[in-house]
């Protein structure tokens, strides 16, 4: 047995934070559930974005009944794609508590904090890429394939967005570009939200660590706390819903602002703040807690 | 070396483990004896970071486990249950606890040859049987190439020959100057490989000694004596504090003098000796011995779930 005094590129051995990222770098990359999530997130995300562009492009065509986002309408994919990329955040930490590899991450890397900080760090990075390119592609071939059809006679549609008039009249070709007001801001915006989802997956299974019920905390969050706020009575409701974390969210992700919506930018911040808090919800548990 | 002083740890109303002090020390094979459910895992969590003692602290080489800068390469650990993700394959799981230290891969596919798992090592680990995840998890002990080890139930479920590899390994480490601190629940298996042992029972330090001093301290050395002029040299061999029982005609057993006084006394009479054994109580009955108070004062569950090697 050999002894090791110092690693192969003559540096002294032991735990840096820069060490901990790329350990956790490796463990990301080298599961399969990594790949398949990631690659049915790109599927869906690309290719219902071009499918649902083709379709109502067509529907457009047909009955002349204009569709005033239609960025939106090719990043509609996004919706979808959420589950799974959700589903990654969660996995990621909570398939270590399930297999009990969590004992020997935190053996190889005792203080906590590095650890909860390396793995948040590995999954901005790794699905912030990916998700903008599946993002760029959902869009220009959605609005590639817009472009194919014209607005059927007879309506004259004027589009005023926030001061930014379009006008569609008939036989106006379909598809806006990336130029067009708010579409390059929303590509990068569907790449943010699904990110956050992420994250928000990754905090919830640092403080449940059981697979099933972080999942369901997350989709509750997302999905379920909307249709409960629902109930409210109508003069709060709209106040309530435009800050839960789907609505704030994916205000990002259209070029025309909802009334009933905050702006694109200040719902990705209400949603990072959300994302922020059970990320460091998280922590504080990751630190108190027995492994 | 590893050191506890007055390790606590408790849950809720139970107290897993109880004011345990000890040392490790360098050199040896040490073993952590103790029933099921005596609060041996915990102390390990404990010693390595994972748990937070109630009360108390433990050290590895002087500092917490948490402040060492290189924790693999001081201490190697294998945890009881198997602490490997069943998705990743042997060798990437071993690349990814490397990478948190800067080990090489070069080491990595060292350590995979030590363990006699290089044919499998692209394999995923959720498919491997119960003696293959544990030469994966002494592999990643051994990734730093650690002065000390500590090892829990390493031989749990393995089958004779996964047994018989690890105590050779166990032997060899420890031959090479390295502290390795190994828990079971089987005295017979401690009995093979560890020189000094740390008994606990129901989270409490029973014993902190040498295998040695234990089987003396229970009941003393037996030496087996036969010679065909047995009732001569019984007569001889007679004296206070010497007893000496007989279960055949030339056979007797004697307690109280040593194999070379008997042999002396045997000579000076000129009484030709057949067999002189010096016997060995069993570790076994040491162990028993000695958790008899724990078990006896304690929940019949701990005597339930103490289980007797054979």
């Amino acid at each position: 047995m050999s002894v090791i005094a110092a690693s192969e590129s003559g540096q002294r051995l032991g735990v840096t934070q820069l060490r901990v990222i790329n350990s956790e770098w490796v463990k990301f990359r080298s599961l399969r559930s990594t790949w398949w999530s990631v690659g049915i997130a790109l599927l869906i995300a690309m290719g219902l974005g071009v499918l649902f562009s083709a379709l109502r492009g067509h529907d457009m065509s047909v009955h002349g009944d204009i569709e005033p986002d239609q960025t939106a309408l090719s990043l509609r994919g996004f919706y979808l794609a959420q589950l799974a990329v959700g589903v990654l955040g969660v996995l990621f930490v909570t398939g270590e508590y399930s297999t009990g590899m969590v004992r020997a991450t935190l053996a190889a890397a005792p203080k906590r904090v590095p650890v909860w900080v390396a793995k948040a760090a590995v999954f901005t990075a790794a699905l912030f890429v990916v998700s903008l390119a599946a993002s760029f592609i959902a869009f220009l071939g959605g609005q590639a394939l817009l472009h194919t059809y014209h607005l059927s006679g007879g309506g004259k549609f004027i589009v005023n967005n926030g001061g930014n008039v379009t006008t569609w009249g008939p036989d106006s070709v379909l598809g806006v570009s990336l130029g067009s007001p708010g579409a390059l801001r929303a590509v990068f915006g569907a790449a943010l939200y699904i990110v956050g989802v992420g994250l928000l997956g990754m905090g919830c299974g640092w403080i449940i660590r059981n697979t099933g019920g972080a999942i369901a905390a997350l989709f509750g969050l997302l999905l379920v706390l909307p249709l409960l706020a629902q109930a409210l009575p109508s003069s709060l409701q709209d106040h309530v819903s435009k800050y839960l974390p789907l609505l704030a969210g994916t205000a990002g992700m259209s070029t025309i602002r909802d009334t009933n919506q905050l702006g694109p930018w200040a719902g990705l911040g209400v949603f990072a703040l959300y994302v922020v808090a059970a990320l460091l919800a998280g922590v504080v548990v990751l630190r108190r807690r027995d492994a | 070396m590893i050191e506890a002083v007055g390790l606590t740890k408790r849950y809720g109303e139970k107290l897993a483990v109880d004011d345990l002090s000890f040392m490790v020390q360098p050199g040896v094979v040490t073993g952590f004896l103790g029933p099921n459910g005596s609060g041996k895992s915990t102390t390990m969590r404990m010693l390595l970071g994972l748990d937070r003692p109630t009360s108390g602290g433990a050290t590895i080489n002087g500092r917490p486990y948490e402040q060492l800068r290189a924790p693999l390469c001081e201490v190697g650990a294998l945890l009881e249950a198997r602490a490997i993700h069943t998705g990743r394959s042997a060798r990437n799981h071993l690349v990814a606890l490397a990478a948190t230290h800067g080990i090489g891969k070069r080491r990595v596919d060292e350590v995979l040859d030590l363990v006699g798992l290089s044919h499998v090592a692209g394999k995923r680990a959720g498919g491997f049987s119960l003696g293959m995840g544990q030469r994966l998890g002494i592999a990643s002990a051994l990734l730093g190439d650690p002065h000390t080890l500590i090892l829990d139930e390493p031989v749990n479920g393995l089958d004779p020959e996964g047994i018989l590899w690890i105590r050779n390994l166990l032997r060899a480490l420890a031959a090479e100057g390295r502290t390795v601190f190994v828990s079971s629940h089987l005295m017979s298996e401690m009995a093979l490989t560890a020189t000094h042992l740390i008994v606990v029972g129901q989270g409490r330090l029973i014993a902190d000694a040498s295998v040695a001093e234990l089987t003396a301290a229970s009941g003393g050395a037996v030496v087996r004596v036969r010679t065909e002029e047995a009732p001569r040299l019984r007569e001889l061999l007679a004296a206070d504090g010497v007893d000496v029982t007989s279960t055949e005609r030339d056979l007797f057993t004697v307690t109280g003098l040593s194999s070379t006084q008997i042999g002396k006394v045997a000579a000076e009479a000129r009484i030709a000796l057949i067999e002189l054994t010096p016997q060995q109580a069993s570790l076994e009955e040491a162990f028993m011995e000695l958790t008899r108070d724990a078990v006896e004062f304690g929940t019949p569950m701990a005597a339930t779930t103490m289980e007797v090697a054979r």
